[in-house]
């Protein structure tokens, strides 16, 4: 190599997707889509331009947000959330032990298995909001739908996590428990439970902390907490009383993340 | 060791007595307010209803089946802008996410005591609120349509990516960045050669989990308005067409499912 061809040559950093027509084609294919994507956009831009004063108005609303006028109905919406978190957290706890058992392949049977991993996959496809949905059309608005609702969501979350936990745990302890003649319920107990036990409490916050904010959420369509006051509180442009309600959900979820990560660092 | 003397033998417990208390009073109080929670929620329920559901679950069931299928037809163009609004609002969001992730990673923020807790409170602020919350807002700012759930899908994800991508930063190993200073670049240099080459598989694999829970988010935004598959959930459930909103279930089922495998097969391909 000549010193000429040396100095012309530049180096490139290696692309992300080394076959170059893979690339070209991932890149045209982008390309089209967006193309057809934008293009189909419907958009109204004068309602966007009309509505930017609203937006302006909403960030004074964050600047000055105003707990007093409607400070009954913000209270009240966030204690039912807080209310509704903790019964759904307890309830989809208990409920996700058996079926995170019965998720896991080394400890369960094959049709409890695959019954446990159906269960598993259906709450997790099933987006809160619709559960709440139905929910409410069976158990009537309040509450409760959205307690049966958290709970379920629970389970998707909780079981699989603890579930691929069970399975990951390590063998020996287990086998050995089970040398000494032990029952299925004692080798869970002694062999299971203090390995899992640690991830279980801190999956169990996590999920305390999105229930929490899915319970924000479901009020919308009428499961119960927070989520109908801050409805209304749009419906009715009052955008100071709806900052807040959403500051006072963002200081829960900080309060709570902080503290879960205190008692996480101290039981790992 | 806690040992405990009864009748002149030892017998070996796990926690001393104070410990062992301790922990009795923590499960009496988490008890405690669970029921008092559950009394709270007892108090609101109408328990007519709820002693009514399996009655009304069968009903709704009888009602749902069979799904209609000759209404797939008009449920085609929602659902195109559902996808829409998660993939441009994913693409939206990957845009401010970058350098606020930058600028709240311990090894790259210009300032620990100024600039990080600032885009740490931009992170939380974004990822706290649900989507269908920020839709909520903005449809009553921009109004009703797919713009609204654009934004409101980037503005719920900027969060989730920063904080993922941030933490990925603040992973990457340290000798590619001190080599690169070495030889005098620049600071947007170090960040193109020495940060971008380590964490972009990472990136990559963010934004697309990130995409496929926007798929799943984008399917209910239409339930306040905010354009997709979810305003003909919510037009077909205030009628009561409940053949219609079996059949939108059944789409949106599909749609997950299939955009789950996408996102699984891409993350397996780059990690």
């Amino acid at each position: 190599m000549t010193g000429v061809a040396a100095a012309a040559r530049r180096w490139t950093a290696p692309p992300l997707i080394a076959d170059p027509w893979l690339r070209r084609g991932l890149a045209l294919g982008a390309a089209v889509y967006l193309a057809l994507a934008l293009g189909t956009l419907s958009v109204s831009w004068r309602r966007v331009w009309e509505g930017l004063d609203r937006g302006a108005a909403f960030l004074v609303g964050f600047a000055r947000p105003d707990f007093v006028s409607r400070w009954v109905e913000i209270s009240e919406g966030i204690l039912e959330s807080l209310v509704m978190t903790v019964v759904a957290t307890a309830i989809g706890i208990l409920l996700s032990i058996p079926v995170g058992l019965g998720a896991a392949r080394n400890l369960a049977p094959r049709p409890v298995y695959l019954l446990c991993r159906g269960l598993v996959a259906a709450s997790r496809t099933l987006q809160e909001v619709i559960v709440a949905i139905l929910f409410v059309a069976m158990f009537g608005f309040g509450p409760l739908a959205g307690v049966l609702t958290l709970s379920f969501a629970t389970i998707g979350f909780l079981a699989k996590l603890l579930a691929e936990d069970i399975e990951d745990t390590d063998p020996a302890p287990a086998e050995a428990i089970r040398a000494t003649g032990a029952s299925w319920l004692q080798l869970l107990n002694y062999g299971i439970q203090p390995q899992v036990m640690p991830r279980l409490i801190g999956l169990s916050l996590y999920r305390l902390d999105i229930n929490f904010r899915e319970s924000a959420v479901i009020g919308i369509v009428g499961a119960g907490g927070v989520g109908a006051t801050l409805n209304t509180a749009f419906d009715r442009y009052e955008y100071a009383t709806a900052a807040a309600i959403l500051m006072t959900i963002i200081a829960i979820v900080m309060a709570a993340e902080y503290a879960s990560g205190l008692i996480r660092r101290r039981v790992q | 060791m806690p040992v405990r003397h009864a009748a002149g033998v030892r017998v070996w417990q796990r926690r001393a007595r104070r410990r062992q208390l301790l922990v009795w009073l923590g499960w009496l109080a988490g008890t405690l307010l669970i029921v008092a929670s559950w009394q709270g929620i007892a108090a609101n329920t109408m328990w007519n209803f709820v002693w009514d559901a399996p009655a009304q679950g069968a009903d709704l069931l009888a009602r749902m089946v069979p799904p209609r299928w000759a209404y797939t037809g008009r449920l085609w163009r929602p659902l195109w802008d559902t996808i829409n609004i998660a993939t441009l609002g994913t693409l939206a969001a990957l845009v401010p996410a970058v350098p606020i992730a930058l600028l709240a990673a311990r090894n790259t923020t210009p300032s620990a005591v100024l600039v990080r807790p600032a885009a740490l409170l931009l992170i939380v602020s974004s990822r706290s609120i649900n989507s269908l919350i920020w839709a909520l807002l903005l449809v009553s700012i921009i109004g009703p349509g797919v713009l609204a759930g654009i934004v409101a899908i980037a503005l719920r994800s900027i969060g989730f990516v920063a904080k993922l991508l941030y933490e990925a930063i603040e992973e990457i190993d340290r000798a590619p960045v001190e080599a690169i200073t070495a030889t005098g670049a620049g600071r947007a240099q170090v960040v193109t050669f020495g940060i971008a080459p380590q964490v972009l598989p990472a990136f990559a694999g963010i934004s697309v989990f990130r995409w496929d829970i926007n798929i799943r988010e984008s399917t209910v935004l239409g339930l306040v308005g905010a354009g997709g598959i979810g305003l003909e959930l919510q037009s077909s459930v205030n009628v009561l067409a409940w053949p219609q909103v079996t059949m939108i279930f059944i789409l949106i089922l599909a749609t997950v499912v299939v955009s789950e495998a996408i996102s699984a097969r891409v993350r397996h391909a780059i990690i």
